[in-house]
C-alpha cells in the first residue's frame, strides 16, 4: 500500500454501477464524504481488493457482489462512488 | 464479573448468549437483529457472572444507532471480558474489529462461530497459530449446536483470573510514528486506552472528537495536522489510510493462519439465489411467499375458529340457565368467560401460526432477500432497502419494529420508518382482519385490506418524504448464506412472542370484558357510546362499538373481543352488517397505534412527533373508513 494506484493496470477506470454481471474487477478508489468511505470499507471493501459482481437487480436497483467470500448489496448510487479497473 | 459479546453483525452473538441464558434475546438470520443490549446472570465453573450481548457492530466508529450502543458499552470501562464472535468463514473481514477490540486493551478472547460454514467454504483455520499470532486465546465454536461454548465461557473466565489484557496490533512504521506523535498529545484521563483514543482521532471519528476537544482547544489543530500528515503520505484521506492498515494486517493474519483448501463447493443455495434474486422471477417468489404464508395462516385459524367458539357459546350459555342471567355474578363471570374465550377462540388460532410462520422467514434469511429485491421500490417513496426490515417486523409487533429503526443510518430515515410500521398491521390487528373479515366476509376481503394498507404505508412514506427532503446515502448491507433454522431457535422465538400475549395481552383481555360487562349493567357504557358517536355515526357504525374502541387502544384485540361482548353475541353478522364489519375493521387497524407502540414511539422519535403520529392515524383511519362505507355500500 501507500502507492496511489490510479495510472497503474492495464483496464479502464470506471465505476462499480457500471460493471456488467459476472465481471471481476478491482477497487481503485473510493470517492464520496467520511460516511460512505467508512460504510463501503467497514463492509469489507478497501482500494485493491477483487470483487465479483453477481447481479443487477430490476429497475435500477441495487446490485450484488461477492468480495472475500461474503456478498454485500449496494445501491446503484453508493456503487456510483466506487472506482474499479477490470481484473481480469 | 462482567462479560460483552461483541462482534461483526450476525455473527451469531445472540445465538450463544440465548445457549447460556436461556431464551431471552431474539435471534434472526439477517445482520442488526440485536438494537439493544441484553443482559443475564450466567453460572461458569461455579462463579457467577453477567454476561451482555452487545448489537453488532462492523467497527468501534458507529454508523449507526444500534452501533453506537455497543460503542458506548465497549468504552465505558465497565467491561471485564470481551468475547469476540466472529464469523470463521467470514474470518478476514471480522479480524478488522478484533484488532479495534485488542486496542480497548481489556482481556479478550476469539470465538470462531459457524466453523461448519467455513468448512463447507474450504476454509481450514490453525487455531494455535491465529492464537499466537494475535496473544489472545481462541476457541472454535458452532453456536447452533451449542458446540464449543462450554469451552468458551471457560477460557472467558480463565483469562479473567490471569487478567492478562490484549495486545494491540502494530501497523506499519509511518503510521505507528503518527499514532505515538497523537498519543503524545493526549491526556491521562481518558476512559479509554490512549493510543485507540488516537487512532479514532486520526480516523476522524465524529464521536471521539466531541468527546475529547471540548476539553482543549488546540487539539483538534494537532488532530486535522497528523492527518493531514497521513493522507498527503499516503495519497488518501487518513480514515482510509488507517482502515487499509487494519485491511492489510487482516489479510496477512489470515493467510498466516487460514488456508483455503478448496474451492467453495457447488453450493445449492447459490442456484436458490439465481431464482429468489432473480430480476423478475424474484418478484414472483416475493408474492408467492407471502400469499402462501397468509393461506397457512388463514388455514390453520379458521378451523381452529369455528368449533371453539362454539365450545365457549356452550359454556356461556349453561352458564346463564345455571346462574340466571340478570345477576352480578353472571355478569362477571360472563365477561371473564368472553375474554378467555377471544384469546383461546379468536387470537391464538391465527397468531400461533403466523409468529412461527415469521420466525421461520427471518431465521432462514429470506428477509435480507426482499431487502435488495424492494430497494428500488422503497428509494421511490424516498427512503431505502433497509427500511424494509422494520417494516416486515411491524407484521410481527410494531414495538421491536420502530425499535429496529435504530439500524438505520439517517435520522430522518429513522423518523419516517417509525411513523410507517406503527401504520403495519400487527400479529393484534392480523387477528382482527382474519377473525372478523376472513372469516365472516371472505378471505380475499382480508388481502384487500392488507393491499391498501400497503397502498397507504407507501403513500404515507411519499407525502413524508416530501416534506422531509433528504438524499438518502443509499443502500449498503450484507446479504447472508442462507441457513436451515434450527427448529428449536425457531419455535423459542415464536413462544418468547407468544408469552407476551399470553402474560400481558390475555389477562387484560379478561379484565377489559369484565370491566365492560359490570359497564354495560350499571348503563356507563352508554356516556362513552355517546362521546363516541360523532365518529361511529360518520362511517355508519352502530352506537354501541364506541367503548371497543377506546379500549383497543389499550391493546389491539381488546376492540375485537369487545366487540363480541357489546354486541351481546358472536354471531356479528346478525347484529351488523358486512359492510360495517368491514368499516370496523378498517378502522381499528388505521387508527390511533396502542399504547405500547404510542411509548416506543415516544421514546425513539420524542413526545411531538409521537402525538402527531396519533392524530394523523386517527384522521387516516376515518377517512378510509369513510372510504370502506361508501364501498361497502356499492358491493352490498
Amino acid at each position: 500500500m501507500g502507492i496511489n494506484p490510479r495510472g497503474r493496470g492495464n483496464g479502464m477506470i470506471t465505476t462499480l454501477d457500471r460493471i456488467r454481471t459476472k465481471k471481476n474487477v478491482k477497487v481503485v478508489d473510493v470517492i464520496g464524504g467520511w460516511g460512505l468511505r467508512r460504510h463501503v470499507s467497514q463492509l469489507g471493501i478497501h482500494p485493491g481488493d477483487i470483487l465479483t459482481v453477481l447481479r443487477h437487480a430490476a429497475m435500477g436497483g441495487p446490485i450484488l457482489i461477492m468480495i472475500h467470500g461474503s456478498q454485500i448489496a449496494i445501491g446503484r448510487g453508493m456503487a456510483s462512488h466506487i472506482s474499479v479497473e477490470d481484473a481480469e | 464479573m462482567k462479560m460483552a459479546l461483541a462482534g461483526q453483525p450476525n455473527c451469531g452473538k445472540s445465538t450463544i448468549f440465548n445457549y447460556v441464558s436461556g431464551y431471552k434475546a431474539v435471534t434472526s438470520n439477517f445482520p442488526g437483529t440485536t438494537v439493544k443490549y441484553t443482559a443475564s446472570k450466567i453460572y461458569v465453573d461455579g462463579y457467577t457472572c453477567e454476561c451482555i450481548d452487545l448489537p453488532g457492530t462492523y467497527s468501534l466508529t458507529s454508523t449507526d444507532a444500534a452501533e453506537y450502543e455497543s460503542r458506548k458499552h465497549l468504552m465505558s470501562g465497565g467491561i471485564d471480558v470481551i468475547i469476540n464472535v466472529v464469523d470463521a468463514s467470514l474470518l478476514s473481514r471480522s479480524l478488522e474489529l478484533t484488532f479495534q477490540l485488542m486496542e480497548l486493551e481489556i482481556p479478550m478472547v476469539l470465538c470462531l462461530n459457524m466453523v461448519d460454514e467455513a468448512h463447507r467454504k474450504g476454509i481450514e483455520i490453525d487455531l494455535k497459530k491465529l492464537s499466537s499470532i494475535l496473544g489472545i486465546p481462541v476457541v472454535e465454536t458452532i453456536g447452533v449446536k451449542g458446540k464449543g461454548l462450554k469451552e468458551l465461557f471457560s477460557e472467558a473466565l480463565n483469562i479473567f483470573k490471569k487478567a492478562r489484557k490484549a495486545e494491540t496490533i502494530k501497523y506499519s512504521r509511518d503510521v505507528e510514528e503518527i499514532i505515538e506523535l497523537m498519543t503524545a498529545y493526549l491526556k491521562d484521563d481518558l476512559r479509554v486506552p490512549k493510543r485507540l483514543a488516537a487512532i479514532k482521532l486520526l480516523e476522524g471519528d465524529e464521536t471521539s472528537i466531541a468527546m475529547i476537544s471540548d476539553r482543549d482547544g488546540d487539539l483538534s489543530k494537532r488532530v486535522t495536522e497528523l492527518q493531514n500528515i497521513l493522507s498527503n503520505r499516503h495519497g488518501r484521506s487518513s480514515d482510509m489510510v488507517i482502515s487499509s492498515e487494519r485491511h492489510s494486517q487482516a489479510m496477512n493474519i489470515f493467510e498466516q493462519a487460514a488456508e483455503v483448501v478448496h474451492p467453495p463447493k457447488g453450493d445449492i443455495r447459490v442456484q436458490v439465489d439465481n431464482i429468489v434474486m432473480h430480476p423478475y422471477v424474484g418478484y414472483v417468489i416475493l408474492v408467492l411467499v407471502f400469499y402462501g404464508f397468509f393461506n397457512f395462516v388463514f388455514g390453520i385459524g379458521e378451523r381452529a375458529e369455528g368449533p371453539l367458539m362454539g365450545l365457549f357459546e356452550f359454556f356461556t350459555q349453561r352458564l346463564g340457565e345455571t346462574m340466571g342471567s340478570k345477576t352480578v355474578g353472571f355478569l362477571v363471570l360472563n365477561g371473564a368467560l368472553q375474554g378467555i374465550a377471544g384469546g383461546i377462540a379468536i387470537v391464538l388460532p391465527y397468531l400461533v401460526p403466523f409468529l412461527i410462520g415469521l420466525a421461520f422467514l427471518e431465521d432462514v434469511g429470506y428477509l435480507p432477500r426482499v431487502a435488495f429485491l424492494m430497494d428500488s421500490f422503497m428509494h421511490r417513496i424516498g427512503l431505502h432497502g433497509k427500511s424494509v426490515f422494520p417494516l416486515i417486523l411491524g407484521y410481527g409487533c410494531n414495538v421491536p419494529a420502530i425499535m429496529a429503526t435504530r439500524i438505520l443510518e439517517s435520522e430522518r430515515d429513522r423518523f419516517i420508518v417509525s411513523v410507517l410500521a406503527s401504520l403495519v398491521p400487527c400479529a393484534a390487528r392480523t387477528t382482527i382482519i382474519f377473525g372478523l373479515v376472513a372469516f365472516f366476509i371472505s378471505p380475499n376481503a382480508a388481502l384487500a385490506i392488507y393491499a391498501l394498507n400497503i397502498a397507504v404505508i407507501a403513500l404515507s412514506g411519499r407525502i413524508l418524504s416530501m416534506i422531509l427532503p433528504e438524499v438518502t446515502p443509499g443502500m449498503i448491507m450484507e446479504i447472508p448464506v442462507y441457513h436451515l433454522p434450527s427448529i428449536r431457535s425457531t419455535l423459542a422465538k415464536s413462544w418468547y412472542r407468544i408469552r407476551e400475549f399470553i402474560v400481558i395481552a390475555w389477562p387484560l383481555l379478561i379484565v377489559g370484558s369484565v370491566i365492560l360487562s359490570l359497564m354495560e349493567f350499571w348503563g356507563m357504557d352508554r356516556f362513552i357510546n355517546a362521546m363516541l358517536w360523532p365518529i361511529t355515526y360518520l362511517v355508519g357504525l352502530p352506537e354501541a362499538v364506541g367503548t371497543t374502541l377506546i379500549f383497543g387502544v389499550l391493546r389491539k384485540e381488546l376492540s375485537m373481543i369487545m366487540l363480541i361482548q357489546a354486541l351481546g353475541t358472536p354471531h356479528i353478522l346478525t347484529v351488523m352488517s358486512k359492510m360495517q364489519v368491514l368499516v370496523f375493521t378498517v378502522f381499528v387497524v388505521f387508527y390511533i397505534p396502542c399504547l405500547a407502540t404510542i411509548a416506543v414511539l415516544w421514546r425513539e422519535i420524542g413526545s411531538k412527533r409521537a402525538l402527531l403520529t396519533v392524530l394523523f392515524t386517527l384522521i387516516l383511519a376515518t377517512g378510509l373508513a369513510l372510504a370502506a362505507r361508501v364501498l361497502g355500500a356499492f358491493i352490498w
